[in-house]
């Protein structure tokens, strides 16, 4: 099909912030970010191609434990938020009707509304030696000193789910507001009951909703800076925080760098592989 | 049918059903006899759809009893009741394959896997779709997913299997087919059939029983025959097949007839039907069936009969043995709809023509008008 002069002329137009965004944006930044990662410096500014600071992260424990660590965690505070999303998310979609659906669809983006910092230091005003928690517990007579509830992995992981729950449940409520009743119904009709219902017929059909929530709770997760670098304090070793160091702290933006890329290319290679596990594909996740 | 003995295989017993102040099922009583194919007839909202979910265990009545082979079943959760559904929009699970959908409940009731296999294999002989067990839903046909549909349930031999208007999603012809081929299956498998339908023609084609409801009450129990030749309610009259209506006032009733005087001065006798007694003064409804209605093109044909009527053939509706002729009454410009016979008689019969019309008192019903008319 050959376009007309003006078709293509507006085709083009229409493409350009999109074009522009991702080229300058994406492509220029990370394409520099890659050229930087893959130099060393052997004088003071004199840099040669070297695959160093790739080696580095292997070479050195501490940077692919803590990248082990993350990517553990982030596995973790998925399957969590998809635990404590799953049955909320099906009591939004299909025991609810009218009003109040709505209503409670739109509690679960309330917190949204909100930056993820103030959300935070929220969390700390709860959960500090000196906070809410604390003190009602010295009153209530469960502790006898003021209790610290922040800085562990615990705090890490709540705060986490806490954050991604509307990710998860936006597509698990979309994907299971399309499961007819009737199909429900069939499944006990013909006599399965509560547990092979939901494993033959909701979450064989919640599926795809169940995927996309996970790829973009795990993704938001492991990149995540300000929720365990907040909540954890020092020891929260997020591999993020590291990048941070690397960058800021250290002006090692070469290390750095290469630490970003090796995030991207594991985080993906993680996401693959859950695809593969769960045998879904991309395509029909998002298709 | 309707007395109460332990031989049915479902039965109701005064079933109420409320949804606040509105009464969806209105102290409905009936039985289904062992491999009985009965039908819920009625017109859309009155609360047959109730009916069967109460049944399978979908909702729970408000008072009264559904007994399944002589036991009550209202303590009994859906998945441990003996009947199962066949849902309107077949709700096939799209996910498996048709064999598995199949098994589906096999494999719930725990039975061995060479024993589902090989039932599921004589399921779908039966159902003609031998090698179509690894489709996926979305390959086969409307009519081979309704085929899928009913083994689904009938693999599990319920004691009966309820039909929520299954044949509805269909186009008109496969539904034509697909009556014929649930009758067979019915058969087949030897199942108590409860059918739920709006379509009479559905209901009067498949059934052994039908009950006509309408507003949550069930207006007539009894066989297509008995529905169509004897109406016992004026719904039942006008709802189930086609027929011509007159409104009007008895004017006087006696042992032969009523006679009745319409608002149009046109005068008709018929014979009395229903519970209610007609008297002088009582306002009627009038049903005559289009093929008890002789047409003629001489008005000595007809002269002999108790009610007569001239007019003008406004247009022929022609649909082979079903053919209808559309008649405007020369006095009261009202329309009436006549059987016309393909006997070759009336092959040269043109719009306009004059014809004349004829029926006898027996072939007119006149019912007591009590409240609202379908």
């Amino acid at each position: 099909m050959t376009l007309g002069t003006s078709t293509r002329l507006g085709l083009f137009l229409l493409l350009a912030p999109i074009l522009v965004w991702l080229i300058a944006l994406l492509v220029l930044p990370h394409a520099d970010m890659f050229l930087v990662s893959m130099r060393e410096k052997v004088a003071p500014r004199t840099y040669e191609f070297s695959l160093a600071n790739y080696a580095e992260f292997f070479t050195e424990p501490l940077y692919w434990r803590t990248f082990a660590r993350t990517a553990i965690m982030s596995i973790a505070a998925t399957a969590m938020t998809l635990l404590i999303a799953f049955p909320v998310s099906y009591y939004i979609a299909k025991m609810l009707r009218g009003r109040l659906k709505s209503f409670l669809f739109l509690l679960c983006l309330v917190p949204f509304w909100v930056s993820e910092l103030v959300r935070t230091f929220g969390w700390m005003i709860l959960l500090r030696e000196s906070g809410v928690f604390s003190n009602v517990f010295q009153w209530v007579g469960l502790a006898d000193a003021p209790v610290e509830m922040l800085y562990n992995d615990a705090t890490i992981m709540v705060g986490l789910v806490y954050t991604s729950m509307l990710f998860m449940v936006v597509p698990l409520v979309t994907t299971l507001d399309s499961l007819d009743d009737a199909q429900v119904e069939a499944g006990y009709d013909l006599g399965g009951n509560a547990f092979t219902v939901l494993r033959e017929i909701i979450v064989p059909h919640a599926m795809p909703g169940i995927v996309s929530g996970c790829i973009v709770v795990f993704m938001l997760t492991l990149g995540n800076y300000l929720t365990p670098v907040l909540l954890g304090g020092k020891d929260s070793l997020w591999f993020t925080a590291q990048i941070y160091t690397q960058f800021i702290t250290r002006f090692n933006w070469e290390l750095g760098a290469a630490f970003g890329f090796l995030l991207l290319a594991l985080s993906s290679l993680i996401v693959w592989a859950g695809l593969k596990v769960t045998r879904q594909t991309l395509t029909e996740t998002m298709g | 049918m309707l007395e109460t003995t332990d031989s049915f295989d479902l039965e109701c017993r005064s079933l109420v059903r409320r949804f606040g102040a509105f009464v969806a099922v209105d102290n409905v009583s009936f039985g289904v006899p062992q491999g009985d194919f009965f039908s819920i007839l009625g017109p859309s909202g009155c609360g047959k759809t109730t009916i069967l979910r109460m049944m399978a265990g979908f909702d729970q009545p408000t008072s009264g009893d559904i007994l399944i082979k002589g036991n009550s079943v209202l303590d009994v959760p859906p998945n441990k009741r003996p009947v199962n559904m066949v849902f309107q929009q077949l709700a096939l699970f799209p996910m498996m394959s048709v064999a598995e959908n199949i098994a589906y409940g096999l494999v719930r009731k725990g039975l061995g896997k060479s024993e589902i296999a090989d039932k599921v294999k004589s399921a779908l002989d039966r159902i003609g779709l031998p090698t179509s067990g690894d489709k996926s839903i979305k390959q086969l046909s409307g009519g081979q997913q309704q085929r899928v549909a009913i083994a689904r349930c009938l693999v599990l031999e319920p004691t009966a299997l309820l039909l929520d208007e299954p044949l509805g999603a269909l186009d008109l012809k496969l539904r034509e087919h697909m009556k014929v081929e649930l009758k067979k299956m019915q058969d087949q498998f030897a199942t108590t059939f409860v059918y739920i339908t709006h379509d009479q023609s559905e209901a009067l084609v498949m059934s052994n029983h039908v009950a006509v409801m309408n507003e949550g009450r069930f207006e007539q129990i009894g066989t297509p025959q008995d529905l169509y030749y004897h109406p016992d309610t004026a719904f039942v009259a006008g709802f189930v097949g086609d027929s011509n209506r007159w409104h009007g006032t008895v004017e006087r009733a006696d042992s032969s007839g009523v006679k009745v005087v319409t608002a149009d001065g046109v005068s008709l006798l018929a014979t009395p039907a229903g519970d209610a007694p007609l008297s002088k003064g009582g306002e009627v409804d009038i049903f005559v069936r289009p093929e008890s209605v002789v047409l003629s093109l001489e008005a000595e044909r007809v002269s002999g009969m108790d009610n007569r009527i001239s007019g003008e053939l406004i247009s022929i509706l022609f649909n082979g043995a079903n053919s209808r002729a559309l008649i405007r009454d020369s006095k009261t410009g009202g329309e009436l709809d006549v059987a016309l016979p393909q006997t070759g008689e009336f092959s040269t019969l043109a719009q306009g023509a004059e014809v004349h019309l004829g029926w006898g008192l027996a072939q007119a019903k006149a019912f007591a008008v009590n409240g609202e008319r379908p």
